[in-house]
């Protein structure tokens, strides 16, 4: 595979691609509900020993 | 036969290094076989003394395996030992060249003795035994694959013997923290996997629906370093029974790999690893959940995502193109935020419990450390900007920066998690000693702040006698005349050193004594939970 190719891969589509699941990522975690969600998983290491 | 399988196989792999030794085509690497068959004999020989033939006691598959993390954490303390006294013996050298007794002893080999030592010996085995202390506790579930986290100790111990030896002997691929030949290499490469499949199978046998952040982090360490090795030490062997190898990458290209995965073993081995370690034990420590748990999400995906772009900062002002350094620097000024998202989420895990750092030294600890984690990250970033870089590279600057974070934040981090583990893996009501946990803390934080102030001063002024030009455009000083300039800081940077080094003697001396069931009598800490009285 050419070099010029993978470039123009890597800062199109590839880092539109990357960008969208970042911003999906911190999306989910802000989801409205999420906290309730958050709160039970944050008790995970106090729950046992 | 218990063992058996294992002692047929080392005995195999001695033969193996035997006729290596005497087939080798250059002294190193024979040298290098004879220690490896040395290694491999010893280990035998123990695993026959240990073996006998009565069946195996039937495994009681809800209990959680904790046979490894007790020698991983007796494992941390000693390479901790070794590789901070290394280090001490390196600054002295450097302070007193005729300390350089050569050729095992020069700075050149010892170097990387320090810093594999303290990087991969004591940080690895710490991240390696916490990791699977908390993936346990955090998933319900024993360790995957029987023995296999075993196999992922003692594999890890032996790559650490060879990597050690081979520097000493001389052989180097001369890759900074990549320093292992290839057949050290692909050693750690299979060891490596083994433990990508130890901890990915724990997760998988999960009781815990949610898998808890600290995972993430640790798993985002374990296939990151994994990647990061593999691509890094691409190389061609001269011979396969020679010592030397070759990059398969050449020029810019091979420094751009090479920083790529050093810049990165700092991010993922070195912080999110630790990370995961902070997310676990700062919580059970207050007994308090993390401050915010969205926010630990968001730290994660930001903090993975920025860190792989930043390491061409290591080459600014060089033949790397100028795009690719200005993307290196802008990624690691974008990394400031998540780093100081995680810091302040670590922090605020303590709010309601502020008092615990008066009460309790170990909190003091983790508090500490994520303090220093919060300034180097700040640090870090503002060295990575072109014009600061321009008078830091290359300098003491540097040198001071890497130790504030990997004496203040990763050792403190790791020290905070040995003291709360011990007890509990030994099944001891407590430390020996809190008080020695106090002296431990004290000698630390400030043999870190004497290290990394006499660094500062000496670094900036390396920077400024280097660029200093005379009115006819003549460089001002020789360079022998900015090394003269340097003793005095480096003989305060050694004693910086001796003090931390203290502090992990004495951190040794309570976990010994500790894992021997003995508790000191001492005053408890002022403020800390009086003696119950008998009711009147």
């Amino acid at each position: 595979m050419e070099y010029n190719l993978m470039r123009e891969f890597a800062d199109s589509w590839g880092l539109l691609a990357m960008a969208l699941f970042f911003v999906g990522c911190i999306v989910f975690a802000l989801r409205p509900g999420g906290k309730e969600h958050a709160d039970h998983a944050a008790k995970i290491p106090l729950q046992d020993d | 036969m218990k063992f058996g399988t294992e002692i047929v196989l080392l005995s195999l792999f001695a033969f193996g290094a035997l006729v290596a030794a005497g087939l080798g085509v250059d002294e190193p690497f024979r040298q290098h076989m004879w220690v490896l068959f040395f290694a491999l004999v010893g280990f035998t020989a123990i695993l026959l003394r240990n073996t006998d033939f009565k069946p195996a006691a039937p495994i009681d598959p809800s209990a959680y395996m904790d046979g490894p993390i007790r020698y991983g954490a007796i494992a941390t303390v000693f390479w901790g030992v070794v590789g901070m006294l290394v280090g001490l013996v390196i600054a002295l050298e450097l302070a007193y060249p005729q300390l350089n007794i050569g050729p095992w002893f020069n700075f050149g080999r010892l170097r990387p003795l320090h810093t594999s030592g303290v990087i991969f010996a004591f940080g690895g085995n710490a991240l390696l035994c916490t990791s699977m202390y908390v993936v346990q506790r955090t998933s319900r579930a024993r360790l995957f694959g029987g023995n296999l986290a075993w196999f992922v100790f003692w594999g890890y111990q032996l790559f650490i013997v060879m990597a050690a030896t081979g520097y000493l002997l001389g052989i180097t691929e001369g890759r900074e923290y990549a320093e292992p030949e290839w057949y050290v290499d692909l050693w750690l490469t299979v060891v490596w996997v083994a433990y990508l499949i130890l901890f990915l199978g724990t997760i998988l046998k999960r009781k815990e629906p949610h898998i808890y952040v600290a995972n993430w982090f640790y798993l985002s360490f374990i296939i990151t370093i994994a990647m990061l090795h593999v691509v890094n030490n691409l190389s061609m062997p001269v011979s396969f029974l020679g010592s030397k190898s070759y990059s398969a990458f050449s020029g810019v290209q091979d420094a751009l790999t090479q920083w790529w995965y050093g810049h990165n073993a700092v991010g993922f081995f070195l912080t999110a690893g630790f990370l995961g370690m902070m997310y676990y034990f700062v919580p059970k420590q207050v007994n308090r959940p993390v401050y915010s748990y969205r926010l630990s999400i968001i730290h994660f995906w930001a903090l993975i995502f920025l860190y792989i772009w930043a390491g061409p900062h290591h080459l600014h002002y060089t033949a790397l193109p100028d795009w690719a350094q200005t993307l290196g620097m802008v990624f690691s000024i974008m990394l400031w935020m998540p780093s100081w998202g995680g810091m302040i989420n670590g922090l605020m895990t303590l709010s309601g419990a502020w008092d615990k750092i008066r009460t309790d030294p170990i909190v003091r600890m983790m508090v500490a450390a994520i303090a220093f984690y919060g300034m180097s990250t700040f640090e870090g970033p503002m060295m990575s900007i072109k014009t600061v870089n321009s008078l830091s590279h290359y300098t003491d600057w540097t040198i001071g920066h890497v130790h504030s974070g990997a004496l203040g934040w990763v050792g403190l981090i790791t020290f905070g998690a040995i003291y709360y583990m011990v007890p509990k893996l030994w099944n001891r009501e407590r430390l020996y000693s809190m008080r020695l946990v106090t002296w431990h803390f004290w000698l630390a934080t400030l043999g870190i702040v004497v290290y990394a102030a006499v660094m500062w001063v000496s670094g900036i002024m390396q920077g400024l006698m280097w660029r200093e030009y005379d009115e006819q455009g003549f460089l001002v000083y020789s360079f022998a005349e900015t090394v003269a300039a340097m003793h005095p800081y480096y003989v305060m940077r050694a004693a910086g050193g001796a003090m931390y080094l203290a502090g992990m003697l004495i951190m040794a001396w309570n976990v010994t004594m500790t894992i021997r069931g003995y508790q000191r009598k001492e005053q408890p800490l002022p403020g800390s939970a009086p003696a119950l009285q008998p009711a009147e």
